[in-house]
């Protein structure tokens, strides 16, 4: 780990009209971390992930990331071209559902792909044979590299948004409920491979998710949101073992016990 | 305007009103200011349905003058209906000289093909443009795409080649293939077929894109670089064909099929009518042309 953190977000809200998105979330985000935000639904976890994501802009407050050249900017000073290559090439985002990132009507090895081309790879054999790697590195058979993602079941989907998103070697990648939607044996395949890839790249990585378990498996730090506003945070362990504020309480005495 | 009017309503010079051409125009000239970047325009209704050229119908008309000579081609050729109608509503409604001769024309509205007969300055090519946004089968929000041109963010064009590659082992589009304008813009050259391509590569005429549904015009001026997209190891090749044309033996031209009867025997012409027609004047002979058949003797091409 540097010295430095890599995301610095300070005072962020993001008002809609008169209601309250997310208001006043503060905290760093270190290289190689993965930070869970979880809450209940509504609590304003996404609307968080959007706005540091870019994808949203936020009524105040600042966000500033660490460039490759080690520089700080400042997310929304940004210009949206830069932004927008940030994206595509230092940024990855899992969404919930994978056509919301897949390109549903080209093969999965353009899905792949498609970064590299974006990023001005221009030789075919090459963006070939990463597009094949990747594919082995989240479990896809070389064999499906033509075929659609259309054809593909939720859990291979997702674990093919992962590939797209992580073929540029990205340093920050945000992920909105990346297990929502699938059955609990799926889930712990992904999850297991995410915590793989998490590691071995050095990704920081915000997890955005309402699953403690899945907030507990792989993040090392969480902020427990309600209302829009950080309730509690401190490392996963702390706080769901010991958690101090009373919704956090609530929100760990409710799980359910198997 | 004339305030009396007869009868019949009278056409202004070249059917669209001044107002219209004035418009028009003004798109024109920010296409060329801005090679292959799409002008918005507003589009006006044509005594014509949409898909038949009411884009370049427009564009032709803007820019006609009482000197000009038109020649109006459909897939290369001058006696289709879409060309006839066309040529014979200009010398209609703008009384203007019209040609079949390449050569002679100044503005040649064309429908998918570039004439064979290498153009000059001076000379005006409009093309008929049904859809104009190269992206658009790839991503279907306008707003995104527009975004895409603004950012130069072109990855997407390069995903379509890939799957042309991976599908068929080669780039298996043969039509509609997109360019990239004087290193900026890409650009849909309309359906011609990617034979043509090279042909748009710093020509000495100014090329005019017109798409009435779409409501867009773009433009290459004059000796602008047109480069196909590609990747480095499957570069851009044009159709080759391995026999010539059947009726005046040219060799490297763009040629159709056509079916003879209906056992499948077929052969292959010039798809540029008026440069097979000249050919043909100057003494060239197919192995299918008439005058080498003797009649009563017609075979059927291998």
């Amino acid at each position: 780990m540097t010295d430095e953190p890599l995301l610095r977000v300070s005072a962020l809200s993001k008002f809609y009209g008169s209601r309250v998105g997310c208001e006043n979330v503060s905290f760093d985000l270190w290289p190689g971390e993965v930070l869970a935000v979880v809450g209940e639904s509504g609590s304003g976890k996404t609307t968080l992930l959007n706005c540091l994501s870019t994808r949203l802009l936020p009524s105040s407050g600042t966000a500033s990331y660490r460039m490759r050249d080690g520089q700080f900017r400042e997310l929304y000073r940004m210009s949206e071209a830069e932004r927008r290559f940030l994206m595509r090439t230092d940024w990855g985002f899992v969404h919930q559902n994978p056509a919301d990132g897949l390109r549903m009507t080209v093969s999965a090895g353009a899905n792949v792909g498609e970064r590299l081309m974006a990023v001005g790879d221009r030789h075919y054999g090459k963006i070939r044979a990463t597009a094949v790697d990747w594919l082995s590195r989240v479990e896809i058979d070389e064999d499906r590299i033509d075929d659609e993602p259309r054809a593909f079941s939720g859990g291979m989907r997702q674990r093919l948004q992962i590939a797209r998103n992580l073929v540029t070697g990205p340093r920050l990648v945000f992920m909105d409920e990346p297990t929502g939607g699938l059955d609990v044996s799926v889930q712990a395949r992904l999850l297991d491979l995410l915590r793989g890839l998490v590691t071995d790249l050095g990704l920081a990585a915000i997890v955005v998710t309402h699953d403690l378990a899945v907030a507990r498996l792989l993040s090392q730090r969480m902020m427990v949101m309600k209302d829009g506003r950080v309730v509690e945070s401190g490392l996963t362990d702390r706080v769901l073992d010991d958690p101090r504020a009373p919704y956090t309480q609530l929100l760990v005495s409710s799980i359910l016990q198997v | 305007m004339t305030a009396q009017s007869t009868d019949i309503a009278t056409y202004n010079f070249a059917y669209l009103d001044e107002q219209t051409k004035r418009m028009i125009r003004r798109a024109i000239l920010k296409g060329i200011a801005i090679p292959g970047y799409q002008v918005p325009f507003a589009s006006r209704e044509m005594p014509m349905p949409y898909g038949w050229g009411t884009g370049g119908v427009q564009v032709t008309a803007s820019i006609i003058g009482p000197d000009d000579v038109l020649k109006v081609i459909d897939q290369g050729a001058d006696d289709t209906t879409n060309a006839v109608s066309i040529r014979a509503f200009f010398r209609k409604v703008a009384n203007v000289a019209v040609t079949t001769e390449t050569a002679k024309a100044s503005i040649i509205q064309t429908r998918h093909r570039i004439p064979e007969h290498p153009l000059k300055a001076g000379q005006v090519l409009v093309y008929q443009v049904p859809i104009p946004e190269p992206l658009r089968f790839l991503e279907p929000r306008e707003t995104e795409t527009r975004k895409m041109h603004a950012l130069e963010e072109y990855g997407l064009m390069h995903v379509k080649l890939y799957e042309d590659i991976a599908r068929h082992g080669r780039i298996a589009t043969t039509y509609a293939y997109p360019v990239k304008v004087e290193g900026r813009y890409v650009m849909d050259p309309s359906p011609t077929p990617k034979f043509d391509n090279p042909k748009m590569h710093r020509s000495p005429a100014l090329q005019l894109f017109g798409a009435g549904r779409e409501k867009r015009i773009y433009a290459v001026p004059p000796f602008t670089d047109v480069v196909s997209l590609d990747f480095e190891d499957h570069p851009f090749e044009v159709q080759t064909f391995d026999q010539p044309c059947a009726l005046c033996a040219a060799e490297n031209v763009y040629l159709d099929e056509v079916i003879l009867d209906d056992h499948g025997s077929h052969m292959f012409v010039c798809s540029d009518t008026d440069h097979c027609e000249k050919r043909r004047a100057d003494g060239h002979r197919g192995h299918f042309a008439p005058e080498t058949l003797a009649p009563g003797n017609m075979e059927p091409a291998q």
